[in-house]
């Protein structure tokens, strides 16, 4: 504990963990990781979904103890118990999904759990003043008295910066600080963390996304399988090294569209409007044609409708004003069942909910859209024998890594999961395919594979809207590029003329072609 | 990696359906323990108490029988609320359902009294199917349409089934000979003999038991080799994925009622036809049916929401209430007693049931072998 205390009035200059090793029941999540980070520096962790990046993260945090290893500050072995000595350390940490009270201001969340100057009274205007301190020093534009609720997630990130630098960290760990933000927001980010490190903070930036982690970080380490493969100054790595040493084996990153000859549009929106679930207009007008053979990628910030437009089209929700025109037939009002026996196909944004039943078995859920088709069914009675070799047979097509059909979904992984639910869907031959959010939380390689079977289905004719806020993703797949903004698509532009600057403009809703 | 899980994945999952199946039953010894400690606090020798429940379940073909024909009710209800919890609705209209089916068999019964018997009891069975289905049925369109939450109605029409009971043998199905007598209990008539359900055996064991244990079976096929079946399941477990792969959610949902509460109905109309040969009231449900609208929902949880597991669920039950009197005799325990143990059973096995889905929880957030880590909230360490 002394050395603690003694730590406290020095900075951190640097940390390493050694040796961590870190067992979950049936699995090695770390295995002997070595790991270091300075003051200074901005540190990437690169690995799949999987790799072990948020454990050993979460050992640094005091959330996990590990099994073996130890964590030195500035050269002298610590103990980290608890978030809370972590905290005292200087170690601060942004997780992925914040957590504020979305009721109480910006200053009010900040002084949360923390001593008041003023003992029983509460010492806002003091807080206050430090907040506007270290906005400027930092570059956190943030309103101490606004409410977080009525912040836009972006600002939301900048108060949980603010929170940890409020308490003292030196060193910050940002667990994939960029998921929820715009291109724009993901500048900003930037700007600030290069401010942060060159004001001596060492930073740990965990990502799976190349670019981000080219242009952020100092020094790369990337973690496959719970062990480290390499770590090296980001100055000396390309985007393809780091794809490979992060999957083992060689990527694709871009996936090759061969150009197809389109066809008759086969979706059509007119003037379509429908209410969000708190019976607001979530769809304000929104009209777009996708044509056989064609993917239409639909940008934009989440929340901005394009979860509303997805259901919609599928039936899950009753526009309210608008027609929705599939291969010609005025498909507005059809039930789900309708809708699928007229060839449309959708993966829903939250798998889980909307697109998989977790404790049915692999083959039960592959059946789900047509387990009363022939020759699955005969009369009442299900096919077994022939429901087995259907689901083996989309098992290995698409290749679904499970130990067999008849295991619960529920324990793939979100990558096959997501296997599935593509084999399910693309085996049914649709003339219209929603792709909602198809490789969010889902690792490289089987985003890979997701993004080769999308384009090969473009080649067999189907029409493809594609709902994703993953630009790289859009611009990687799409024909054409529709941005949404406030429920109404602000513009359509052609891939090869899209840029990430003009289609973040247009996601911000500053820009309306 | 994937292969390495294929091998422990095995033996762990045989090892832990086999601890599944036996939970229950060590539940409910540990029930009897703490009863034991309730006898020794009565002053009554536990050993010589559960020996003489042991006898009065098991000791002769007699017992048997009854054990058995105590079984038979709580067997047709709890399959259907297998049907019912499988589809994802709580069923607590078990009394008013087997009631219905009673009363709707009683009508016919005392109606058609020159029919054969192989024309009016499979008749007297369809329309107590029929009146357990309606009366489920309500509660399914309420839910479906209305949203109208199912425990809440299938409990008032509880309430509806025994008020109707009670008028229709109070007046128009009174037994004429109370009537001419004066004496007005409220009972009806002995139906003809030829609504009597074939006895088994030379006891009070009848063919229902038997029918019973064959819709049981049939259930099991329905509910997993059916597509019927299957969109059950799927609906119960998942009703927004269900929905978006085209399966009419609230079609299902008030099928599995409608369904469940037919089998009720059923075992009503087997209740009057099998064994009382009439239909009487104390007032309540309960003395109709001896709480078997709710000891039904109990066996269910007991053999795990699974028609086969329930089959022997309802004997254990049916041994307890049938044992229990005969303890009650040999140790002068005062009856409350009985009731108390009977409750005793009920919260070790719903206890242990909710343990180990909460250990399960647990095991499925921690990391398995294909998803490691991710954000996983340290709950298991705080």
């Amino acid at each position: 504990m002394t050395d603690q205390i003694s730590l406290q009035q020095r900075r951190i200059e640097r940390v390493e963990m050694r040796g961590i090793v870190k067992r979950f029941p049936g699995v090695l999540a770390n295995d002997h990781i070595d790991f270091e980070v300075r003051a200074g520096e901005i540190h990437a962790l690169l690995g799949e979904n999987g790799a072990g990046k948020t454990t050993l993260m979460n050992i640094l945090y005091g959330l996990y103890r590990p099994d073996q290893g130890q964590i030195a500050i500035n050269g002298q072995v610590v103990a980290i118990h608890s978030p809370a000595n972590a905290i005292r350390l200087g170690i601060g940490m942004i997780h992925q999904h914040f957590m504020l009270v979305p009721t109480l201001s910006v200053v009010e969340n900040v002084a949360l759990g923390l001593p008041s100057s003023r003992g029983f009274l509460l010492d806002l205007d003091v807080v206050t003043e430090r907040i506007r301190h270290l906005s400027q020093t930092y570059g956190l534009k943030v309103d101490p008295a606004a409410m977080v609720w009525q912040l836009a997630v972006g600002e939301q990130q900048r108060v949980e910066i603010l929170k940890a630098l409020y308490r003292g960290a030196d060193l910050l760990i940002l667990d994939e600080p960029t998921a929820v933000l715009t291109p724009q927001e993901v500048e900003e980010l930037f700007t600030t963390l290069r401010r942060m490190a060159r004001e001596g903070h060492a930073l740990i930036f965990i990502s799976h996304k190349l670019h981000e982690v080219l242009s952020i970080s100092d020094r790369v380490t990337v973690l496959r399988d719970g062990r480290v493969v390499k770590t090296l100054p980001t100055a000396e790595a390309t985007r393809e090294d780091l794809a490979r040493l992060m999957v083992g084996r060689e990527v694709l990153l871009r996936v090759e569209r061969p150009p197809v000859k389109l066809g008759d549009p086969v979706l059509r929106l007119e003037d379509l409007w429908a209410d969000s679930d708190k019976g607001v207009p979530a769809l304000r007008g929104v009209s777009l044609q996708v044509r056989s053979g064609e993917i239409l990628g639909i940008a934009g910030v989440s929340g901005n409708g394009q979860r509303e437009l997805a259901e919609v089209i599928a039936g899950l929700r009753p526009p309210t004003q608008g027609r929705i025109i599939i291969a010609g037939v005025d498909t507005t009002g059809w039930s789900p069942e309708r809708l699928l026996k007229h060839g449309l196909a959708y993966i829903p944004e939250e798998r889980m909910r909307d697109g998989v039943i977790r404790d049915f078995s692999v083959e039960e859920n592959l059946i789900l859209k047509n387990h009363t088709d022939r020759p699955y069914a005969s009369g009442i009675f299900m096919n077994f024998g022939k429901i087995a070799e259907y689901a083996d047979n989309l098992i290995a097509n698409f290749d679904i890594r499970t130990p067999s059909r008849d295991t619960p979904l529920k324990n793939l992984s979100g990558g096959n999961i997501q296997k599935m639910v593509l084999a399910r869907e693309l085996s049914r031959e649709p003339r219209v395919l929603i792709a909602a959010q198809p490789t969010r939380g889902v690792d490289i390689s089987a985003t890979e594979y997701i993004h080769r079977q999308l384009v090969a289905q473009r080649a067999k004719g189907t029409a493809t809207l594609l709902i994703s806020e993953d630009l790289d993703e859009i611009l990687n797949l799409s024909d054409r590029i529709a941005v949404m903004y406030e429920g109404q698509i602000v513009g359509i532009v052609d891939q090869h003329e899209a840029t990430v600057e003009q289609l973040g403009l247009m996601m911000a809703g500053a820009h309306r072609t | 990696m994937h292969q390495r899980v294929a091998r422990d994945a095995k033996p762990r999952m045989l090892m832990e359906s086999l601890l599944g199946a036996l939970t229950p039953l060590f539940a409910t010894l540990t029930a009897l323990l703490v009863g034991a400690a309730m006898l020794l606090i009565l002053g009554a020798n536990p050993l010589e108490a559960y020996s003489a429940m042991l006898r009065g379940a098991f000791g002769s073909t007699n017992a048997v029988a009854d054990t058995l024909v105590k079984a038979t009710p709580l067997l047709f209800v709890g399959v259907g609320i297998c049907i019912a919890f499988r589809g994802g609705v709580l069923n607590i209209g078990g009394e008013g359902q087997l009631v219905a089916g009673a009363v709707a068999a009683t009508t016919v019964a005392l109606a058609l009294p020159q029919w054969p018997g192989w024309a009016i009891i499979p008749l007297c069975l369809i329309v107590g199917f029929l009146a357990g289905a309606l009366w489920g049925g309500i509660a399914g369109a309420l839910k479906a349409y209305l949203n109208v939450n199912e425990i809440l109605s299938t409990i008032m029409l509880n309430m509806i089934a025994v008020q109707g009971m009670n008028f229709l043998l109070r007046g128009p199905l009174m037994d004429p000979v109370q009537i001419e007598s004066g004496s007005f209990i409220p009972q009806t008539a002995r139906f003809s003999t030829t609504t009597d359900l074939p006895r088994l055996v030379p006891t009070r064991l009848h063919a229902g038991a038997a029918l019973a244990v064959i819709l049981a079976i049939l259930i099991y096929i329905f509910l997993w080799r059916t597509t019927i079946g299957y969109r059950i399941r799927a609906v119960g477990l998942n009703p927004d994925a269900s929905r978006a792969a085209g399966i009419n959610v609230k079609r299902y949902m008030m099928l599995s009622l409608v369904l469940s509460g037919a089998l009720a109905g059923l075992g009503g109309a087997v209740q009057v036809l099998g064994l009382h040969h009439r239909m009487f009231t104390d007032g309540s449900a309960t003395g109709f049916t001896g709480g078997a609208g709710f000891n039904g929902i109990v066996a269910a949880l007991f053999g795990k929401l699974h028609p086969l597991g329930t089959i022997p669920a309802s004997v254990l039950f049916g041994a307890l209430l049938v044992g229990a009197n005969q303890m009650q005799r040999a140790v002068q325990v005062p009856s409350s007693f009985i009731t108390a143990l009977n409750g005793l059973v009920v919260v070790f096995v719903v206890g242990s049931d909710i343990l180990s889905r909460r250990r399960a929880r647990r095991r499925e957030s921690l990391p398995s072998a294909e998803v490691p880590a991710l954000d996983v909230q340290p709950e298991a360490e705080v």
